[in-house]
């Protein structure tokens, strides 16, 4: 929100984060990747301190041989990708904006398109430096609570200060990317779980199309290109590996992510919707994509928040297509423009207590906040998520209503306990917190 | 703390026996609000307004509060906040009097003046503060469309009105850029029926939507905006004489 009245601290060094922990104020304090890069409300602390972390984006250690990084939390996933891809690594989880950072990815235990193959981004966590309330910095192995409350626990069990991340081998820098048209939701499913391995799958979905139409979706599938599918003699041969930043054309970062949604209506935001189904190729694949450093194939516009929009992501577990279903119908017959209705399949659940998937679907939403009667509707849908066993992502939730929390993620009451044990002051906090009560 | 379309998990009502504030706070109750003090001098109407909202799902509690003792505002208000984050603070006082016997008796005349403005500066200024060092939530201050322009009917009361919605103003530029947020709400006459006149769900439906907007004044109904600015410039000779 405009005009918070927070005090923004970027610590370069250790020292600083743990002298701006120890100093905040009555109001507390939460760490945060970068200004605008959330989604939902996670790092926001009204009236209290934030701490910026990229100041601390050093690269401390690489091993590469084993596609081992121990790195600063403040190190954005794209400049890690960037370093490391010349040496045949890429980042094992890229979430749907490129501009995370390390901490960041952690702390909201952000999934991207290989959920089902790679897992969250915890999953690579081999370990990792925690400044508590205490001000002491504990070393947080994969295993213990603390790390199953640190990952998805939104920064509300201390600052992670470094990380020791394990990598993904790859041997170019390019995708071949697939992507076809599914005619329903029943076929894009189908699709989607057709025992297909490749490493990366999403939908965009066309919100506009009602009756038969429902659900019918632009599939696109990728896979990292093996060094032998290059055509020799290309420059893609000759630098399998080196990494150059694409631009997009101006006009298409402006839709995808640059236009407020207060000044479009759900008439504009559905007709991008219809008319990215209408002009995607019927199917096509074999397509070489480079792998750039804002990971465009992995689905997605430019990740910071869209002014004048709600994001909206939930998850169901499988068995529960019905669900998913019902809610794509009442979205559709909502007439719900969506930027950005976004469909991926999820693997299995991971081990932090407050992360966000579980074995099944998710399906991400940008909404105008204008609607009518939107607060209402999305309320709705929480109760048919939460009836289905199913949950709403906290690290891009800005409305959830406090009562459902726990119905939603079970070990929530073991997350505040240890919290309350960890942090007794509650010197960490954030307006999420304070909604949910965490 | 508010959701991303500005409804309130927690409330508080200055003038806890408002009609206009009890119907806001119903339609909050049904959407996100969870607690709700409501301040205003001990009565059973007070009480009975309290047991209402509890009978909706609320935690509804009363407190003490007095607009004509600005003196005990920061003490009662500070406790107030001290208890947790107020997301709303809805400030819903104030008396209409009865114009023709206060012209005869000033002291009841001033006593109107205190009550509308005198009292709402100081417990304005005790919430913006809180708001302030909180750093998010929103002040709403119920004004009256009488305080637009003076009429031969009832300038006493319109007159403190027009002073409350010039401080609201005020108060709103000053809490620019602070993350607080404050909305002027002037609502024509909720107690008669006929074209211009409103009723208290009316308002609260105004003011859940100016909270979603973030804005900074709302009319109810939403045409009086256009109607009391061409009265406003109408000259006096001519406004003297139309049946207002």
């Amino acid at each position: 929100m405009p005009g918070d009245t927070v005090s923004v601290i970027r610590p370069r060094t250790y020292e600083e984060a743990a002298s701006a922990v120890r100093d905040c104020a009555a109001r507390g304090a939460v760490a945060r990747g970068g200004p605008g890069r959330a989604y939902g409300d996670a790092a926001r602390n009204s009236g209290g301190t934030v701490l910026d972390m990229t100041g601390l984006d050093r690269v401390h250690v690489v091993d590469a041989d084993e596609g081992i990084v121990l790195c600063g939390s403040g190190v954005l996933l794209h400049r890690l990708a960037e370093l490391m891809l010349p040496l045949g690594w890429f980042v094992p989880v890229a979430p749907a904006t490129g501009r995370a950072t390390v901490g960041g990815a952690i702390g909201a235990d952000v999934h991207g398109g290989n959920h089902p193959v790679s897992g969250s981004f915890s999953h690579h966590v081999l370990s990792l430096e925690l400044l508590t309330a205490d001000g002491e910095v504990r070393t947080v192995k994969p295993g213990t609570e603390l790390f199953a409350a640190t990952a998805g626990g939104m920064g509300l069990t201390g600052v992670i200060l470094t990380a020791t991340i394990r990598l993904l081998p790859v041997e170019t820098a390019y995708l071949t990317v697939d992507t076809e048209r599914a005619a329903d939701l029943d076929d894009l499913m189908a699709r989607l779980t057709d025992g297909d391995h490749r490493r990366y799958g999403c939908a965009r979905i066309d919100l506009t199309a009602r009756g038969a139409d429902t659900g019918r979706a632009v599939l696109t599938r990728a896979d990292h290109t093996p060094l032998d599918a290059l055509r020799t003699g290309t420059r893609a041969w000759r630098h399998p590996l080196s990494c150059r930043p694409r631009r997009r054309p101006p006009a298409l970062a402006l839709l995808s992510g640059g236009l407020p949604g207060s000044l479009l209506g759900r008439t504009s935001a559905g007709l991008l919707g219809g008319l990215r189904y209408r002009t995607a190729p019927r199917a096509r694949s074999g397509e070489l994509r480079p792998l750039s450093a804002d990971f465009p194939a992995l689905a997605a516009p430019q990740g910071t928040r869209r002014t004048g929009c709600v994001r909206y992501r939930f998850a169901v577990g499988h068995g529960q297509e019905e669900t998913l279903h019902r809610i794509v119908r009442r979205l559709a017959a909502y007439r719900c423009g969506s930027f950005h209705a976004v469909l991926q399949p999820l693997g299995d659940t991971d081990a932090g207590w407050l992360s966000f998937p579980l074995p099944g679907w998710t399906l991400a939403l940008d909404i105008p906040a204008a609607l009518p009667g939107l607060a209402g509707f999305l309320d709705g849908l929480d109760e048919e998520v939460a009836a289905a066993g199913g949950r709403v992502c906290l690290a891009e939730d800005s409305r959830l209503r406090p009562g459902l929390l726990t119905t939603m993620y079970p070990r929530a009451a073991d997350f505040r306990t240890l919290r309350a044990r960890l942090d007794p002051r509650g010197v960490f906090v954030s307006d999420l917190a304070r909604r949910l009560d965490l | 703390m508010k959701d991303a379309f500005g409804l309130p998990q927690s409330l508080l009502v200055l003038g806890g026996t408002s009609e206009i504030a009890l119907a806001t706070a119903r339609r909050l109750i049904a959407r996100r609000t969870r607690t709700v003090w409501l301040a205003g001098r001990p009565s059973p109407a007070l009480e009975q307004a309290a047991e209402s909202l509890r009978a909706l799902g609320a935690d509804a509690r009363t407190v003490t509060f007095d607009a004509l003792d600005p003196e005990s505002h920061e003490t009662v208000l500070g406790k107030v906040f001290a208890e947790g984050d107020i997301d709303l603070v809805l400030l819903a006082f104030g008396v209409l009097g009865d114009q023709a016997q206060d012209e005869r008796d000033p002291v009841r005349a001033v006593q109107v003046a205190q009550t509308n403005y005198t009292g709402a500066v100081s417990a304005g200024l005790v919430a913006a503060g809180a708001l302030q060092t909180q750093g998010h939530g929103s002040l709403v201050v119920l004004s009256s469309a009488a305080g637009e322009r003076a009429r031969r009917a009832d300038f006493i009361y319109g007159s403190s009105k027009a002073g409350l919605d010039a401080f609201t103003q005020g108060l709103g530029d000053a809490l620019h850029g602070t993350g607080a947020h404050v909305m002027v709400v002037r609502p024509g006459y909720t107690r008669a029926e006929g074209p211009l006149t409103t009723t208290p769900e009316a308002v609260a439906t105004a003011i859940e939507l100016g909270l979603r907007r973030r804005s900074e004044v709302v009319w109810v109904p939403g045409a009086l905006r256009l109607v009391m600015a061409a009265l406003r410039h109408t000259p006096r000779a001519l406004f003297r004489r139309l049946p207002l």
